[in-house]
């Protein structure tokens, strides 16, 4: 064996509580963790990216199904969502400044309202979905739209011209996107309420605050993919 | 969680002369202590032993395919039965087998070391990929129970869609695959970046650590979206969702383009970290520094970047404009160029060098061989005039599987036979395993090269039958029965190389710390190494230094030299 490395022959002693046995320091792990973040978060891009790719080829071959069937979304309710999904990420970011700052009440307090907001997001998107349900507007191969003539959601028909061949397919797109970053959110939910009870326990502090920090970062990227998808789905042309 | 606090290890014998009481196999005991390990040895070591089973069943898959190829008409089965062989072959040897193969199990046991770190940077993460293995491999069980799987190992659309075999069973089991691989590729990035000894800068790695890290960027950037693609063919089973269905506007190209966006970095994730074990293995049994460091370890880094812009040429006869054509065959010709320069940097590495063939060394020398016929005959598919005359033919077969087998599982049984005595802690018998690769590299060649005879003659690739053939090419049929003979040589080869291992478990006699004089920083701990690896973390120096280590017939094991060169990090040289 070689002579041990004078400054990193750690005792076992002086290992804090929170630092696993394969790192020498605190910031190290804290580092190697965040970087491990960062790469899933790399993965879950490049997992969406399949569906944005899928998106921009359909789009490209067939515009005119995409500008006519972007009419049967709410831009509204869309316009909502991502305000309450922008406004969910700034609580997250206070979360993390709060664990920085050793403040329990404050850090429970915005872990709490963003898992609200979260639900809110959900509830609205559930309006959104059973709408397309009640009117038929589903994926491809179950494209079975209702004609209700004075309905507004189904108003488009002739408004906008003829209805091209093949809008089942902007409604795949829709519903798997929609469908993949609604399962995202619920994930995110269920990691926040953990972290939120770990919280409230007083698990975290200025010394360890990395599930928070990292929870934080997938909540942005969460948030992130749905201001990409809002105008791609609901803001279409004329 | 089982382990005690590793406080009490017992230091390694400081001569190397056997292997310590206390070490990671026998740190604690019982199915709990293995099962619910978070050290990355023992992680390895379940890991081996569930992808040499899945090389088995792949294996028995392989030889019943070539038992009713070895003449014309039904011979052992029907042809239905065929295409799940074929097509359960491939999917077995590919998901189960040779994509976790190197990372997972030499790459598991060896980086920590490598780098001189007590473990990955995320040892949970690293349980729950070895978990997610195992249960990709029930998916894949329940999918042989349930009506197995036609579609060929590419489900390709539209047949993958509408076959009544049970698609969705293991798409699954690939999709549950691929997340094990993205976890130990976010490991090993992590455990390179933040876990490296001091001393240990990026050009002082080994380069197997190289290698494994150009194969996490594959493993992160490139599985995603086969994990998209598999739920999409999922959702289009499912929900009739229509992307890849012409029927509601959909385009079974785009799945073809989905699918090889992965599953062309995803040969690159079979071959680079072999090619990463050639590395260490040429170095050290030639008893010279590596030649050209530093283009070896950027050509790793250069193959999974350019990996990335070649999938189109899998599909030239897809239906591609011709400039696109044009530039998938330009990248593809370019991306044979950072593996050459790997080749040549191995010989001039052993030019001069002191050559043992000792079993590792004779699996590099038959990679070098194999390795040079399948990726020279990959100029050949690459070329887009003589690949429509070749798509779908056994040349692309033989092709593949001189890189697959001739190539990954070749450089695999190099680096299992270079790590044994450090993860058994005890020797196989040496004559043995030049034997076992001697007969491998039969094998593979009596196997595979009448296939290129037979590819490039027009037989086309997962038929039944042949007989219509014969007629204007009455040779296919001994072209067929010399390549079936092949197969069962080489699992005659497997069995002797498998039986000399398991053999040495039992009765090998105890390894040194060092048995090949490498000068990495795992020959530095005992074999098998202790729980924490490094009692201290160790300094690291040039990893290619050998000539610093001496052999010591007293343990059969090679010591530092006694009047060692100057103390300190040696320099790296710069002709490189």
């Amino acid at each position: 064996m070689t002579e041990p490395h004078a400054a990193l022959a750690a005792q076992p002693a002086d290992h804090p509580p929170h630092l696993a046995h394969h790192f020498d320091t605190l910031r190290q792990q804290f580092e190697a963790g965040k970087l491990g973040m960062w790469l899933f978060l790399v993965t879950e891009i490049l997992f969406f990216g399949g569906l944005f790719c899928a998106y921009a080829v359909y789009r490209a071959i067939h515009p005119e199904i995409f500008v006519f069937a972007h009419h049967y979304l709410d831009k509204n309710l869309g316009a909502v969502n991502t305000a309450v999904l922008i406004f969910s990420s700034l609580t997250m970011a206070w979360a993390v400044r709060c664990a920085q700052l050793n403040q329990r009440r404050g850090l429970v307090a915005c872990l709490a309202v963003t898992l609200v907001c979260a639900g809110v997001f959900l509830g609205v998107k559930y309006v959104e979905y059973s709408q397309k349900w009640q009117h038929g507007l589903l994926w491809a191969g179950w494209f079975k739209p209702v004609d209700e003539p004075g309905d507004p959601a189904n108003a488009p028909s002739g408004e906008h011209g003829e209805q091209p061949r093949d809008v089942g397919i902007f409604f795949s797109i829709y519903f798997l996107m929609t469908g993949l970053h609604g399962l995202h959110v619920v994930g995110g939910m269920g990691v926040i309420a953990w972290i939120l009870v770990l919280a409230a326990r007083g698990r975290f502090s200025s010394q360890y605050y990395a599930p928070v920090d990292f929870t934080a970062l997938y909540w942005h990227l969460v948030d992130l993919i749905w201001i990409f998808l809002f105008p791609l789905l609901y803001l279409i042309g004329p | 969680m089982s382990q005690t606090a590793a406080g009490a290890l017992t230091p390694e014998s400081a001569d190397g002369s056997g292997p310590p009481a206390d070490n990671y196999l026998t740190h604690a005991h019982g199915v709990r202590s293995w099962l619910f390990t978070l050290d990355h040895k023992r992680i390895a070591v379940m890991y081996l032993v569930g992808i040499l089973g899945s090389f088995v069943l792949g294996g028995v898959f392989a030889l019943l395919v070539r038992t009713e190829l070895i003449r014309p008409g039904p011979t052992i089965m029907s042809k239905d039965m065929y295409n799940h062989m074929f097509t359960l072959h491939g999917a077995v040897m590919i998901f189960l087998f040779i994509i976790p193969g190197i990372p997972a199990v030499l790459g598991n046991f060896a980086l920590p070391l490598l780098v001189g770190a007590k473990d990955v940077a995320f040892p949970r993460l690293n349980l729950a990929s070895l978990w997610l293995w195992m249960i990709g491999a029930v998916f894949f069980v329940v999918t042989l129970h349930v009506g197995g799987l036609d579609t060929g190992w590419t489900f390709y659309t539209p047949y993958s869609t509408e076959t009544p075999s049970a698609v969705i069973p293991a798409a699954l089991g690939a999709f549950v695959l691929g997340f094990s691989s993205i976890f130990t590729g976010i490991n090993f990035i992590a455990t390179i970046h933040k876990l490296r000894a001091p001393g240990m800068t990026w050009f002082k790695m080994p380069l197997f650590c190289w290698a494994l890290y150009a194969t996490a960027i594959i493993q992160v950037l490139a599985t995603p979206v086969l994990g998209i693609t598999i739920l999409l063919l999922a959702a289009e089973r499912v929900l009739e969702v229509g992307i890849f269905n012409p029927k509601w506007g959909g385009d079974p190209v785009l799945f073809q383009h989905f699918f090889w966006f992965y599953s062309h970095p995803a040969v690159y994730i079979m071959i680079l970290p072999g090619m990463g074990v050639i590395s260490e293995v040429v170095a050290v049994f030639s008893r010279k520094h590596i030649f050209g460091y530093r283009f070896i370890a950027y050509s790793s880094v250069a193959i999974a970047v350019w990996g990335f812009l070649v999938w189109g040429h899998h599909m030239f006869t897809s239906g591609m404009t011709p400039l696109a054509a044009m530039i998938f065959s330009a990248l593809t010709f370019s991306v044979s160029i950072p593996s050459a320069i790997k080749v040549f940097n191995w010989l001039a590495t052993m030019y001069k060098g002191s050559i043992s063939l000792a079993t590792p060394m004779c699996y590099a020398l038959a990679f070098l061989f194999l390795f040079g016929i399948g990726g020279l005959t990959g100029l050949f598919l690459g070329t887009l005039s003589t690949d429509v005359h070749l798509h779908d033919t056994y040349f692309v077969v033989a092709h593949f599987h001189y890189v697959m087998f001739g190539g990954a599982m070749i450089a695999f049984l190099a680096g299992l036979h270079y790590w044994w005595p450090k993860i058994t802690g005890r020797r196989y018998a040496e004559r043995w395993g030049q034997l076992g690769a001697l007969l491998t590299f039969l094998g593979v060649n009596l196997t595979f090269f009448p296939q290129f005879i037979l590819g490039s003659r027009g037989m086309p690739r997962r038929y039944y039958d042949y007989a219509g053939l014969l007629d204007r090419h009455p040779d296919f049929q001994q072209l067929h029965v010399l390549s079936s003979i092949g197969a069962y040589l080489t699992a005659v080869a497997i069995t002797v190389v498998l039986g000399t291992l398991i053999h040495s478990v039992f009765r090998g006699r105890p390894a040194p710390a060092n048995p090949w004089g490498g000068a990495t920083l795992e020959w530095q701990c005992a074999s098998p190494p202790p729980y924490d690896n490094f009692a201290s973390t160790p300094t690291a120096g040039d990893p290619y230094a050998v000539d610093e280590f001496e052999y010591d017939p007293a343990i059969d094991g090679y010591v530092r030299r006694s009047a060692p060169n100057p103390p300190g990090p040696c320099p790296v040289p710069s002709h490189d």
